[in-house]
């Protein structure tokens, strides 16, 4: 991407802080990967506002690449979280294996929708934890401006996990929310080995929606141990990738 | 006489009422104890003040029985019959045999428990009239003159009894009868006296004309809480949970009960907890009387919170916890802990939301799946016997050709703690299918020997 001329960096930020008022000014949490973060506005992903993250395909339903995909965010964080569920099937030694230990997280259950959406709220106002996630279905544009107005006011970085009980309800995702990113994770096949077995489990990470920036989509390692997700290698050094292909082609 | 007797008495075929002579005479060995009523009531007594610490603000003693109003409690148990079912279970373990029932009035339950609950029954609304028609006379909680001038009559259930003309059994019974039916089908209201439980920190209001406002209930809690807050900075104590109840003019009661994680005696924190549940009191024509107990209040002391330079101090979530567990109930708002157990659905444990932090983690070797199904889903397979992962899998109607696949991780069965999983052996695989969706299969079993399973295979998580 092109740097901006400096002018338009200047006038952005104003708008910035025009836009943001009395709120607390955002601060972001970079992934680490430059090829992610240089897509985000910021450089990061904004704390103090709603991210969105939903499973592709069978993962709508399971949502389990995007509770890793939350849990990897969070773990690179400090502080206590919630985690606001409906169903009672998140599996705590897989976060922990993501970096977020289980001291750090307090799981709220409520049985509806209506419920998540309070708990979430609440969570978000409090101020004192570092992060809140809510596994929630459908997602009107009213709930989903009071938490992203919630999460401004008290800086808490706040992730909907959309998780969906039929195939057909998925279609919701594409529903305008007030959201600051949306993400969709699908699991792709893992890393090569040169043994039998699995590797390095890999997702396509789609960047579907960002206020003030613009989509993409990655294909990313999944997170390690500390919550950190990585390019793979072989994508890193592409050109030679396809010079290589391109060669056996001739051959 | 023989007033009282417990089940296995029962069996022998003694009942309450027979001769003390002549249950002797059927049951050589029979132990009697001499009554004691008030040491009966003194009991019944302590038991509807535990009953009220844990499970409803609102318990009356009856004459053998305790009721309870339940009314916004039963969801934090997770229904009425969960509710009910888990005051059985505790009550069993303490020895107490009791029969629960739940109904629409106080005079349904009460018939119904005594008559109907082996050992919970729950009565719908739309069921009442029809559940009461069939129970006998004797469920009216009617004097036993009564009951007995009813038996001579040839009344035998509450339905002739209901079907028959008011007056002529008015003349003859005076007015208990009709009261008591029209109590019992929701018709007449029914006075219900509180236990007040001794020596509690407890502030009273009385208003000259009846509030009904919610900003004026939400004004007035705020003074209540001050006063008690004041009453418990004199004795240092900090409250737990905490009972308002709202007397209203038409002589029924509303409650509400909030519990703190820690105690608490911040008069702020402590209206906000009472004030966000006001909405759920009906004030009806008016409210003349609010008391504020605290039920349960433990020690606290103020703490200096250490300084430090280089940290920032852990944040206060504890404001948090109590809105939320307020909400959703404490049972549903927690911490897992690992456990160490191989297997899985066993390697995890609830804690408190507040528990001190062990730093306890699971060991980081193994893959683990974000989601784990339960009950594990059995799948249809193709697999090499013994030790080979399946090359095909069916599962929700989807045939999965497996791509790669790790392991066996292999779980044997805790025998040390069920006989039943001495041989028990579960072998699992990661599987990855062509489209790069990861499941986590086991085998019931170690392919070989049928003892240590059924050889059938199982999904029981979907990995990231």
């Amino acid at each position: 991407m092109p740097a901006a001329p400096a002018q338009m960096d200047a006038l952005r930020e104003k708008i910035r802080r025009i836009e943001a008022g009395s709120r607390v000014l955002r601060e972001v949490l970079p992934f680490g990967v430059p090829e992610i973060d240089n897509r985000l506005p910021g450089g990061g992903l904004a704390l103090g506002a709603l991210h969105e993250v939903a499973g592709g395909g069978n993962g709508a339903l399971d949502g389990a690449a995007a509770a890793l995909f939350a849990a990897g965010i969070l773990a690179r964080t400090q502080g206590p979280i919630l985690w606001c569920v409906s169903r009672r099937d998140l599996f705590a030694p897989a976060l922990a294996q993501a970096g977020l230990h289980p001291d750090r997280v307090i799981y709220a259950e409520a049985g509806t929708d209506k419920t998540i959406l309070a708990c979430f709220e609440e969570g978000l106002r409090h101020g004192g934890l570092a992060g809140v996630v809510g596994e929630i279905g459908r997602l009107p544009m009213t709930p989903s401006r009071r938490l992203q107005l919630a999460a401004e006011t008290s800086g808490t970085i706040g992730i909907a996990i959309r998780r969906w009980r039929r195939p057909a309800e998925a279609a919701d995702f594409g529903q305008p929310t007030a959201s600051t990113t949306r993400w969709r994770v699908s699991a792709l096949p893992a890393s090569p080995l040169p043994v039998p077995g699995v590797g390095r489990p890999r997702w396509l990470v789609e960047l579907i929606r960002a206020k003030a920036g613009e989509c993409a989509d990655f294909e990313v390692e999944c997170s390690d141990e500390t919550g950190r997700i990585a390019i793979p290698a072989e994508l890193v050094h592409r050109p030679a990738a396809a010079e290589d292909g391109r060669e056996r082609a001739v051959a | 006489m023989v007033l009282a007797a417990d089940q296995a008495a029962r069996r022998e075929g003694l009942r309450p009422g027979m001769a003390a002579s002549k249950a002797q005479a059927l049951v050589a060995s029979l132990i009697i104890f001499d009554a004691d009523p008030d040491a009966d009531r003194a009991a019944l007594e302590k038991l509807a003040i535990w009953m009220q610490r844990h499970y409803a603000p609102l318990v009356a003693a009856d004459n053998d029985g305790l009721m309870l109003d339940i009314t916004g409690v039963a969801h934090l148990y997770g229904g009425e019959t969960n509710m009910l079912t888990e005051m059985v279970r505790r009550l069993a373990s303490v020895g107490i045999g009791a029969k629960i029932a739940a109904a629409p009035t106080y005079g349904a339950a009460h018939a119904t428990a005594r008559h109907v609950a082996n050992p919970v029954f729950l009565l719908q609304d739309d069921k009442l009239a029809n559940a009461l028609a069939l129970l006998p006379v004797s469920a009216l909680r009617l004097p036993p003159e009564i009951l007995t001038a009813l038996k001579q009559l040839g009344f035998d259930r509450i339905e002739e009894l209901a079907n028959t003309p008011r007056a002529p059994i008015a003349l003859r019974f005076g007015g208990v009868v009709s009261r008591r039916l029209d109590q019992a089908h929701g018709r007449a209201d029914e006075p219900f006296d509180p236990i007040v439980p001794p020596e509690v920190p407890h502030v009273r209001r009385n208003f000259a004309e009846p509030i009904g406002a919610p900003e004026t209930l939400a004004r007035y809690t705020t003074k209540l809480v001050e006063q008690l807050c004041a009453e418990l900075e004199v004795k240092g104590l900090g409250a737990r949970k905490l009972d308002l109840l709202f007397f209203r003019v038409d002589n029924r009661i509303e409650a509400i009960r909030i519990g703190t994680a820690k105690p608490v005696r911040d008069v702020k924190r402590l209206a906000k907890l009472l004030c966000d549940k006001i909405e759920t009191v009906d004030p009806g024509f008016g409210i003349e009387t609010m008391t504020l107990t605290a039920l349960v209040a433990e020690p606290l002391s103020y703490r200096a919170s250490p300084s430090s330079l280089v940290e920032a101090p852990a944040p206060d979530v504890s404001g948090l916890i109590d809105t939320l567990s307020n909400r959703i109930g404490e049972q549903h708002l927690y911490r897992c802990a690992p456990v160490e157990s191989d297997i899985p659905e066993h390697a995890v444990k609830r804690v408190t939301a507040l528990a001190p932090a062990t730093g306890a983690n699971w060991p980081p070797h193994w893959p683990r799946p974000s989601r784990l199904l339960d009950p594990p889903e059995r799948v249809e397979t193709v697999a090499l016997l013994p030790d080979h992962p399946p090359a095909f899998f069916t599962w929700r109607g989807r045939r999965r050709r497996v791509a790669r696949a790790d392991g066996p991780e292999r779980v044997f069965g805790e025998w040390w703690k069920a006989t039943t999983e001495t041989k028990a052996v579960r072998d699992y695989f990661q599987v990855e299918d062509e489209a790069g969706e990861r499941f986590w299969l086991y085998r019931a079993g170690d392919g070989e020997d049928p003892v240590t399973g059924s050889q059938d295979w199982f999904v029981h998580g979907i990995f990231a």
